[in-house]
């Protein structure tokens, strides 16, 4: 359902995404981890639009969308969230996910209706008429994948949403994510919380210095030498096993 | 839109519509009717300023087009002034489209976007002031010819139900806006435009509306401002005192909702007229008033008078019902 074909991106001398390339078939949870300034956020905004890649291109569905607008390509049914949460401030709950609701339903009535119903499902009716500005983290998290969630998305493209929450509000979300997959939306995310990845991730894509190093299921990928390399630095792996052959 | 939304509307126009056949004094109908123009044109800069958060300093530029279309078509050409209005809105609303296009086209957002339409609006007053076919520094006198065809009536009451028929129509237009899609992705544009976008809102295509319907309003009060004085001149009409007027009204009444314009309007003039009464001889009172009532509006009432009487009201609101509590304790 997404192509992304040896995709790059140049801010001037840096190199932030390098030839990378990931597909994906509909349905499922896949993760995209790396460590700090892999490029993953980068990778993302060129999925959904923010930025133009510098060479490569992205299919969606089997047509070539590298240099369309984001609302064209929320249109299509690619939805995002933001890392760093994005509320629209001045507006409630409500209006802040009937906003994404009006994509695909013209009616104000129709797109309350749905607003209210998405908020039910991410755990958010009981804020409905709070302004947005006013939530928690978590509220503002959760607030994040309401509207994207509103639009009605083919594929979620999930940047962080884990991030600053805490172990409990962690176990409140992973369900709703759950639950969105078993409506048949794809998701990718971003995930720096190892558990949730393992825990929800089918398959798993590593990003490093901007170069896609690995690509496997979660439990595979976690014990390639690579990867670990890229995390905690070199002979990382090998001190590891050497550590583990001992302990062993 | 529900009657909840229409009713107020309906009932304050209503009343206001009844003024005329208490005030009979011609300076006081003056006053309104003036007061009421400067209303409608803030209402246009509310579309785009208040809703879309886009802040212009130049509706100079579209009052002064509304104002040199109607009195060049009447005076130059012989159109009838009622074409006359609906050719100047539309030619406010395309001034308007164009200076957005080329401003948000190249991604002009605050305070650059506020200085692209302040300067635009300057360079519409050179012109008009240089050039012969605008009437040039000595402005254009719209013939005097009282006639409902010519959009010139006998009796001012006529021209200050005309006008408040206008500013009803923009405030349900307003409610409109407030109630509809287009409304709530002009409003996510203002509040944040990445993620307006990420959620399918074309921020360009909304922003180019908002504009160009604030341009037609806005245009639309400058033609009542010629139609009502039959006198304009570069000054007058692209002048920067209406860009200031314009907004000022929606800030100090509350901006971005329906009624903060008019109520801004009428304050600012209000009280401007009443300073002028009781110290007229000191030249410029009014405007001294007006910018102490900027200040207050700024330091104590952020969402302008509407939104202090909201909060007032929210929290009258909290003490009664803390009130009904403690008595219902009493009770047992």
């Amino acid at each position: 359902m997404l192509a992304v074909e040896s995709v790059s991106k140049r801010f001037g001398g840096l190199m932030a995404v390098d030839n990378a390339s990931l597909a994906l078939e509909p349905g499922g949870i896949i993760g995209l981890i790396g460590p700090n300034g892999a490029g993953k956020t980068t990778l993302f905004s060129m999925i959904s639009g923010f930025v133009a890649p510098s060479d490569g291109r992205i299919l969606f569905e089997g047509t070539d969308i590298t240099g369309e607008e984001p609302h064209r390509r929320a249109e299509r049914g690619i939805g995002r969230t933001f890392q760093i949460v994005q509320p629209f401030a001045g507006l409630t709950v409500c209006e802040n996910i009937a906003v994404g609701a009006y994509l695909r339903h013209a009616r104000r009535a129709d797109a309350i209706a749905k607003a209210r119903d998405v908020a039910r499902r991410v755990g958010l009716a009981a804020e409905l008429d709070r302004p947005a500005g006013g939530l928690t983290v978590a509220g503002r998290k959760r607030l994040e994948l309401a509207r994207a969630l509103a639009t009605e998305p083919k594929l979620l493209l999930l940047d962080e949403v884990l991030a600053g929450l805490n172990p409990s509000e962690i176990r409140d979300i992973i369900p709703v994510i759950r639950g969105i997959r078993d409506e048949g939306v794809t998701i990718l995310m971003i995930e720096h919380v190892m558990q949730a990845v393992m825990n929800l991730c089918e398959r798993v894509y590593v990003l490093a210095q901007g170069r896609m190093i690995a690509e496997g299921k979660p439990a595979v990928v976690c014990a390639d030498p690579r990867v670990i390399e890229a995390y905690l630095g070199h002979g990382a792996a090998a001190r590891l096993a050497a550590e583990g052959a001992t302990h062993g | 839109m529900t009657a909840r939304d229409l009713i107020p509307i309906v009932v304050l126009a209503a009343l206001a519509a009844l003024l005329p056949l208490v005030v009979t004094s011609s300076p006081v109908m003056n006053f309104l009717v003036f007061t009421l123009i400067v209303a409608l044109g803030a209402q246009g800069w509310n579309i785009l300023g208040g809703f879309g958060g886009q802040f212009s300093f130049g509706h100079a530029a579209f009052f002064g087009t509304g104002a040199y279309v109607t009195a060049i078509l009447q005076l130059r050409f012989g159109v009838n002034a009622w074409a006359g209005l609906l050719l100047a809105m539309a030619a406010g609303a395309a001034v308007a489209w164009t200076i957005g296009f080329l401003s948000f086209r190249s991604g002009l957002r605050g305070s650059y976007f506020a200085l692209v339409t302040l300067a635009f609006a300057e360079v519409f007053r050179i012109l008009a002031n240089a050039t012969a076919f605008t009437g040039g520094a000595a402005g254009l006198l719209i013939k005097l010819d009282v006639h409902p065809a010519n959009l010139q009536f006998a009796d001012r009451a006529v021209f200050y139900w005309l006008v408040l028929a206008f500013v009803t129509g923009v405030l349900l237009l307003t409610r409109w806006i407030q109630r509809s899609r287009f409304g709530a992705q002009l409003v996510a544009v203002r509040e944040n435009e990445d993620a307006a976008k990420a959620l399918g809102v074309d921020s360009l295509k909304v922003k180019l509306r908002a504009i160009a319907l604030s341009g037609a309003v806005t245009a639309l009060s400058g033609c009542l401002y010629a139609q009502y004085f039959l006198y304009i001149d570069a000054h007058i009409a692209y002048g920067s005192w209406i860009s200031v007027e314009l907004l000022l009204a929606p800030i100090i009444g509350g901006v971005g909702t329906v009624f903060g314009p008019v109520v801004g309007a009428l304050t600012l003039h209000g009280l401007g007229e009443l300073a002028k009464q009781f110290a007229g001889r000191i030249p410029g009172i009014d405007l001294i008033v007006f910018g102490g009532v900027l200040v207050l509006a700024v330091a104590f009432a952020r969402g302008g008078i509407l939104g202090l009487l909201e909060r007032l009201r929210d929290r009258g609101r909290g003490m009664m019902t803390r009130g009904a509590k403690e008595v219902s304790h009493a009770g047992r």
